[in-house]
């Protein structure tokens, strides 16, 4: 998917500018935070379990190239196939090969970030192999050719009322007429539409939440259950996974799904959880005929062994996205590639590079509510860190800021000249702001001003005051 | 895509020091041969009448039916009436499972039973657990003749007959019962854990059901005094 992470700034203020976004997000927002909150009071060992689980990824990370070639003989073993990605059109070209040998014509696919990782949708399209999203809501971005909003709800910014004008432009064979103001009939619409294409799919392709060295398996978690009709029912099984998916055992798997479902839905354990390996036995009375693994690389290999390699503990859950500021103001699509929030910020510049990704390492207050419920205990605002400082090795920093900092570095560097400095300007705002304590407007803070005025000194600096209580 | 294979295999290899050769591989093979638990939550532990309670009120929770029979031979005019209450055809779809074909269908007369994999226009079906899950009231289905798999996704109506011997804490114990069964490293086709039926929630956060699969999932477990 093509990057528009350069346009960040830009499409922020368009973000905060669409008043159906930002009713959406207020309304959405935070039943996410009360859902965690509540699995997680559901379960005294939720901490602990998150620990191991950081553990469990912390050892494959070690030991990554072992397990790999672990899973792909187990794989190998039970009948199916691994094909090896080192770049997003090396894995394209992959499922595109296997399409082709099964002359297939569509391709029903179960909910994963990866395909829109690589772009596979426009591939498909222009191979000739119509692509099908069944998760729910990602049709209905499908519908509107958007990328999704969200790591889990990829339609969370839309209202029913859009869903609706989507439906009745794409199911043109149904009534006109038909009543579509309930959400439940939107969801039977979409349920009797993708039946349809379930029964009458050529390949299924679908994400994996793990991939297990111990027995060759891949897991999907879904609530819907399309997932499981994605790969059961046409003839072959493919599934695109990136090379850190793998975990050691079923029950090092079994760990990391514990605190998963609860952090990303609040549910306990997502309906449906579906552990797969090779394809149909010589018995088997349903299937799929042929099972691919496309293992993609696209950059991850590079962050092993770099002060960036935590963020590849990542499941996916989304719960830094529910718990970010910035992410709750803006939405996902400003963010401008595939993955939005704090870990979006952290993981993009990894793959896409941080000249194009400049922007989204700043946009971070560090309040550090990521790194509070990662499930991983991925040190989210550290990355960011880490990424704002190679932004700013690199010169990538825009001029004014540089001087900005390099004029404070001055003043910081001298405490006397500092202090003064301080105390100057903080008795100059409080006599600007008068008797309201407030600034309405301030030179060089207009980026602040313009959405709320600036709160005032109060008359004495931090330090004086500091100094103050030390001696009184 | 060798190549591809080679060249990721080298960077992963390259990252960084990752210590002792031997001691590496030795560590992956312990963990591989021996899998070992991790923190099983309190939750689901305890004997058989604690799980039974557990599995049932979350089973509950999740928007699944749970009815308890003393006697397997109960089962088909039980399926019989889920049907006729829920304002279903007296159809129903099951696997080759022997459990299942020995019921006294005859009891049932009403009641149609068709064997094999599941067909679009199939209404209901009914399968034969290999486990419940207490810990989260989850029923857990393994692929094959016996109860294919879309059984468990395609009909409206999901029923399982689950014995109450089968409920266990924790998936844990799953896992130990797949591999003496199945030979270490070695599974199903496929294994479906299953807790309640299908829901989406991707409209305006609202939780609705069905969304692909089953609207109504019932379990039947089977306790025998």
């Amino acid at each position: 998917m093509e990057a528009k992470t350069a346009e960040f700034t830009s499409n922020v203020a368009r973000a905060i500018a669409d008043s159906q976004l930002q009713g959406t997000m207020t309304e959405t927002g935070p039943r996410f935070i009360e859902k965690r909150a509540k699995a997680r009071a559901g379960l005294p060992e939720f901490d602990a379990l998150r620990d191991q689980a950081r553990d469990i990824k912390d050892h494959v990370l070690a030991h990554l190239d072992l397990y790999l070639e672990r899973y792909e003989a187990k794989v190998v073993e039970s009948g199916g196939h691994v094909h090896w990605a080192e770049t997003a059109e090396e894995a394209r070209a992959a499922i595109l090969g296997i399409c082709r040998k099964l002359d297939a014509k569509l391709a029903t696919k179960g909910k994963s970030m990866i395909s829109e990782e690589i772009g596979l949708n426009q591939a498909l399209e222009a191979a000739g192999v119509t692509p099908v999203e069944t998760d729910l809501g990602e049709y209905l971005i499908q519908l509107r050719n958007e990328p999704p909003s969200h790591i889990i709800a990829p339609a969370v910014h839309l209202t029913r009322d859009q869903i609706e004008a989507d439906f009745r432009k794409a199911h043109t064979h149904l009534d006109p007429n038909r009543d579509l103001t309930e959400i439940p009939t939107l969801v039977e619409e979409a349920r009797t539409v993708l039946r349809q294409k379930y029964l009458d799919a050529d390949v299924g392709i679908t994400g994996a939440n793990f991939l297990i060295a111990e027995t060759g398996t891949s897991i999907i978690v879904t609530n819907e259950g399309n997932g499981d009709l994605t790969q059961t029912l046409p003839k072959a099984h493919i599934v695109i996974a990136s090379i850190e998916k793998i975990v050691p055992t079923l029950e090092d798997a079994t760990t990391i799904l514990r605190v998963l479902a609860r952090s990303a839905t609040g549910q306990d354990f997502s309906n449906y959880t579906t552990f797969s390996t090779g394809p149909r036995r010589p018995e088997d009375p349903d299937g799929p005929g042929e099972y691919h693994v496309v293992i993609l690389d696209n950059g991850r290999s590079n962050v092993l062994g770099t002060e960036f390699q935590d963020m590849l503990r990542c499941i996916r859950c989304g719960a830094c996205l529910n718990h970010c500021p910035v992410y709750q103001a803006v939405g996902g699509h400003a963010y401008g590639w595939v993955y939005p929030g704090p870990i979006g910020s952290v993981v993009t510049p990894a793959l896409i590079g941080i000249e194009k990704a400049k922007h989204l390492p700043n946009a971070s207050t560090f309040c550090g509510r990521c790194e509070e419920v990662c499930p991983m205990r991925i040190p989210l605002p550290r990355l960011l860190r880490h990424w704002r400082e190679k932004e700013f090795e690199k010169h990538l920093t825009p001029g004014a800021v540089r001087t900005g900092l390099g004029v404070w570095a001055y003043f910081a560097k001298r405490p006397k000249l500092y202090q003064f400095g301080t105390r100057v300007a903080a008795r100059l705002l409080s006599v600007m702001s008068g008797k309201k304590g407030r600034l309405a407007s301030l030179p060089l803070a207009q980026g602040w001003t313009r959405y709320r005025d600036m709160p005032a000194p109060q008359g004495k600096t931090f330090q004086a005051m500091w100094k103050e209580r030390r001696h009184g | 895509m060798d190549n591809a294979r080679s060249r990721i295999f080298a960077r992963i290899r390259s990252s960084a020091d990752k210590g002792d050769e031997t001691a590496r591989v030795a560590a992956v093979e312990a963990r591989l041969q021996h899998p070992q638990r991790n923190l099983v939550p309190e939750r689901g532990q305890g004997d058989e009448a604690h799980r039974i309670e557990v599995f049932v009120r979350m089973m509950e929770a999740v928007g699944g039916t749970v009815e308890i029979l003393r006697d397997l031979n109960d089962v088909p005019a039980s399926v019989a009436t889920y049907l006729r209450n829920t304002n279903r055809p007296a159809m129903i779809r099951r696997g080759r499972d022997e459990y299942l074909a020995n019921l006294p269908w005859h009891r049932a007369q009403t009641l149609t039973v068709k064997e094999g994999r599941a067909e679009d226009a199939d209404t209901a079906s009914l399968t034969h657990a290999f486990a419940g899950v207490a810990e989260t009231g989850t029923v857990v289905q393994l692929s094959g003749v016996d109860n294919p798999t879309t059984l468990n996704f395609m009909p409206e109506a999901h029923i399982v007959l689950l014995e109450a011997k089968d409920i266990t804490a924790s998936y844990e114990e799953v896992w130990t019962r797949l591999r003496d069964i199945y030979g270490p490293g070695q599974m199903p086709r496929t294994v479906n854990m299953i807790s309640g039926p299908s829901r989406t929630g991707d409209i305006e956060q609202t939780i609705v059901r069905p969304a692909h699969g089953p609207k109504d999932m019932h379990v039947i477990i089977v306790r025998r005094p």
